[in-house]
């Protein structure tokens, strides 16, 4: 039976949550029976929000399991490595190249691993990873709020739904007068991610 | 057609299709998105309530009157309204009332994981279960019509994880005939011996309780709420809620007894079940609520043995214990507990791991209770606290908190730890919303015991927790509109405190000036500490702060903040040898309490050209 699982995880306030929200309609667009499950509250306020979707035939659990996860789609690069666990050896690894510096870290109780220490523990897993300039890409379009967007446009690539279908999605949630920023904020992610 | 709902929108959908014409509620899970989708529906009375109790209540004379109700809390909130809600089962209802609670395993954003299928026991009324939105939606238009049929108030249960999550549901088109006309006044049916719970009627209302009990036993074994899905005889399992996906994907060949009416339970039903499988297995979150149930009918069962009692379930959990119970076959898994913000370090194979920093939250920049916590902590005050985001007071920097256990609660025990003679100085901190939620009657109770306690009202102007609610504070109802803004500073004064200061949260010297002067004044004393949380729609931010390296030393006190916004550059002090301070202009909002926190004036305000 045919099934994909998402993992979406980053920051509170990246918009990991709408992008979930995108990720399972294109999935039901397509004929997927689609869940996904995240749990609001204390997270939000700086700390880690991670989203589960899931596509198939049939769902029944709305969170994937550990070592079983197809697609990791993470919008921090620390939360790439700490999400790392539910990727299945060989599963896909999207990941944006933004550091945010957790409070640990800031007040010098911690250290933010280096890049190639992250890359490295990726790769460990995998070596489908790809690194993505969500926020730089966002910033040349002039806002850095259509990152998600961005990493969106990326993750596409490595799946086989028609471009268009994500297009109809993302503009049915985002405010019309953004439709045209997201829609290139789309297509740099997906040509250039 | 099709719509992806979270468990809380079909509930909110589900309550309007079956004609919901009053709701209200306390914020948090599931609440909050209940009645934030219910206020959208033409026909529907949605208000904020100042508690549970008070949401209860009002949906309970609503009911009585005519009119189909719906009141939605947090399972710690249906402690505070359990005193109606155990009478409400004696009383029974008019129209049909719904009350809606969400229980959280895992305790994701709660003080506790008590299992309220306790509470349907307790006052001996219907619960339901839905496993997934759909039946979220359906079930809540069914629970209504139980509701009238039996004459019972209805508990549908949910848990943060059914009411997170968004699955696929059936929508009907929005048509016409379903927006409703308003409900033309009606008279109140006038029946005290069933509205009017005094001893003589309360003592003739018991026994239709427990008939009624009898008839929805009945009624359990044959509803389509209880289903049995036969497939390999071998294992059988009884489960309900988000269990049942869990044990579906974990035994796909088993066959399951799945309970969406959750008390009370059918035992004819359970025991023609248990007769045909040669293993019997319950898997449930949190409490044996099912297993001591069955177990009770004498049939042999592997249940929480095997089955964690304590946190949420997940596929990898039940897969683990299913094969630690020899139900499936043993094959090597990883050990389930899911990662945290607080997890220390990730396995990487065998061999290799990788120390990754935890990511706790943390009050936002710009978040006003930032300097309170701040010193509180600098003169170590003892703290009572209570539920809001500030209860991260608790944690580094600050780790300014001292006892927290449930709404309101801060001052009461502030005032026992008075009067138990502790030899500190203490202080009560709560927030505007928690205040009138079950702070009032507290302050009352010092001031009317003439304690010393000084309490901190922290208002933000908002009920920030919960995502931003109004409250009787704010001058704002559920829809936006305006209202009358009840005036904290009035309040405490009308209730006797003398000793009142209303200090800005962001001028630093004063918050601490008036902390200094409430805890030594031998009177009940209030400090109300104003300031927006940064979350609201109409908040400001200003200018950025930065640091002129060349001043700072290094000497740390800014870093005790604890704002994300400030970065221990890589920079150190040639003489003390620490790092300078460096602050994040992306996330800065220039609150300025960094600013007036640094001694050598390292800090100032970028000014725009």
């Amino acid at each position: 039976m045919l099934k994909i699982d998402f993992l979406l995880a980053g920051v509170g306030g990246q918009g990991v949550l709408t992008a979930s929200d995108i990720v399972a309609e294109v999935g039901m667009a397509v004929g997927y029976a689609a869940k996904k499950s995240e749990v609001h509250g204390f997270s939000q306020r700086g700390g880690v929000v991670e989203s589960h979707v899931r596509w198939g035939e049939q769902v029944f659990a709305p969170l994937a399991a550990r070592g079983e996860v197809d697609v990791l789609l993470a919008f921090e690069m620390l939360e790439a490595v700490r999400w790392l666990e539910y990727l299945k050896p060989g599963g896909i690894v999207v990941v944006n190249r933004q550091r945010i510096a957790p409070t640990t870290v800031t007040s010098g109780d911690a250290v933010y691993p280096p890049e190639d220490e992250i890359a490295a523990a990726l790769r460990r897993v995998t070596d489908n990873v790809t690194f993505v300039d969500g926020l730089a890409l966002a910033e040349s379009l002039g806002n850095p709020r259509l990152a998600n967007t961005v990493l969106l446009g990326a993750l596409s690539r490595h799946l086989d739904v028609a471009p268009e279908v994500w297009l109809s999605v993302i503009e049915q949630r985002v405010p019309s007068k953004y439709r045209d920023l997201n829609v290139k904020a789309f297509w740099a992610g997906r040509d250039g991610g | 057609m099709k719509r992806l709902l979270s468990g809380n929108e079909a509930v909110a959908l589900g309550a309007w299709e079956a004609g919901v014409r009053y709701a209200s509620a306390y914020p948090g899970t599931p609440a909050t998105e209940v009645l934030e989708n219910l206020a959208q529906y033409a026909g529907v009375t949605a208000e904020w309530a100042t508690n549970e109790k008070v949401a209860l209540d009002a949906v309970v004379g609503a009911s009585f009157a005519g009119a189909r109700a719906l009141a939605a809390m947090k399972h710690v909130g249906v402690n505070v309204a359990a005193d109606s809600l155990m009478t409400l089962s004696y009383t029974g209802v008019g129209a049909g009332l719904v009350l809606v609670s969400a229980d959280d395993p895992g305790a994701f954003s709660s003080q506790n994981e008590q299992d309220n299928r306790h509470y349907a026991r307790f006052a001996k009324i219907p619960c339901l279960e839905p496993a997934d939105s759909q039946e979220a939606k359906d079930f809540t238009a069914l629970a209504f019509a139980l509701s009238e049929q039996f004459d019972t108030p209805v508990l549908l249960r949910t848990t943060t994880r059914i009411s997170h999550s968004k699955s696929v549901v059936e929508v009907a088109m929005p048509s016409a005939d379903q927006a409703r006309a308003a409900r033309p006044a009606q008279p109140f049916p006038r029946q005290p011996q069933k509205y009017v719970m005094i001893p003589a009627n309360a003592r003739r209302r018991h026994p239709v309780v427990e008939e009624r009990l009898q008839k929805l036993v009945v009624y359990a074994e044959s509803t389509s709420l209880n289903r049995i899905e036969w497939r390999d005889r071998g294992i059988g399992i009884i489960t309900g809620s988000i269990a049942y996906q869990y044990a579906r994907e974990v035994f796909p060949q088993a066959s399951i007894l799945k309970l969406g009416l959750s008390y009370p339970l059918p035992p004819q039903l359970i025991q023609e079940f248990a007769a045909s499988v040669e293993r019997l297995v319950v898997i449930e979150e949190l409490e044996p609520f099912f297993e001591e149930q069955v177990r009770a009918l004498g049939l042999p069962v592997i249940g929480k043995e095997f089955f964690p009692l304590t946190g949420e379930l997940t596929v990898g959990i039940v897969r683990e214990a299913a094969a630690k119970a020899l139900l499936t076959p043993v094959t090597p898994v990883a050990p389930s507990a899911p990662p945290t913000a607080t997890t220390p370090a990730v396995m990487l194979g065998p061999s290799a791991t990788l120390d990754l920093p935890a990511r706790p939250p943390a009050l936002c920049p710009g978040c006003p209770h930032r300097s309170v916590f701040y010193l509180l902590r600098k003169h170590k005050l003892l703290v009572s606290g209570d539920i809001g985001c500030y209860a991260i007071g608790v944690l580094p920097p600050f780790t300014a908190m001292d006892a927290l256990i449930s709404m309101g609660a801060s001052i009461g025990m502030a005032h026992g730890m008075e009067r138990a003679r502790v030899g500190e100085k203490l202080v009560a901190v709560i927030g505007d919303s928690t205040f009138f939620h079950a702070g009032l009657p507290a302050l009352a109770n010092v001031v009317y015991n003439q304690g010393t306690t000084a309490t901190l009202i922290l208002d933000n102007y908002t009920t920030g927790m919960t995502g931003g609610q109004d409250n009787p504070g704010t001058g704002k109802t559920l829809q936006g509109e305006k209202t009358t803004r009840l005036d904290i500073e009035q309040i405490v004064r009308a209730m006797g405190v003398e000793d009142v200061w209303m200090v800005d949260a962001f001028d630093v010297p004063a918050v601490e000036q008036a902390i200094a002067a409430a805890v030594e004044v031998p009177r009940p004393a209030v400090v109300i500490v104003r300031g927006s949380c940064v979350l609201l729609a109409e908040y400001r931010p200003q200018p950025s702060v930065t640091v002129e390296a060349a001043r700072c030393n290094g000497c740390t006190l800014c870093f005790r903040v604890g704002c994300p916004a400030i970065l221990k550059s890589e920079e150190r002090d040639a003489k003390t040898k620490r790092p300078k301070a460096l602050i994040n202009p992306l996330l800065c909002v220039g609150c300025d309490v960094c600013l007036q926190v640094c001694p050598w004036k390292a800090i100032y305000r970028v000014i725009a050209d």
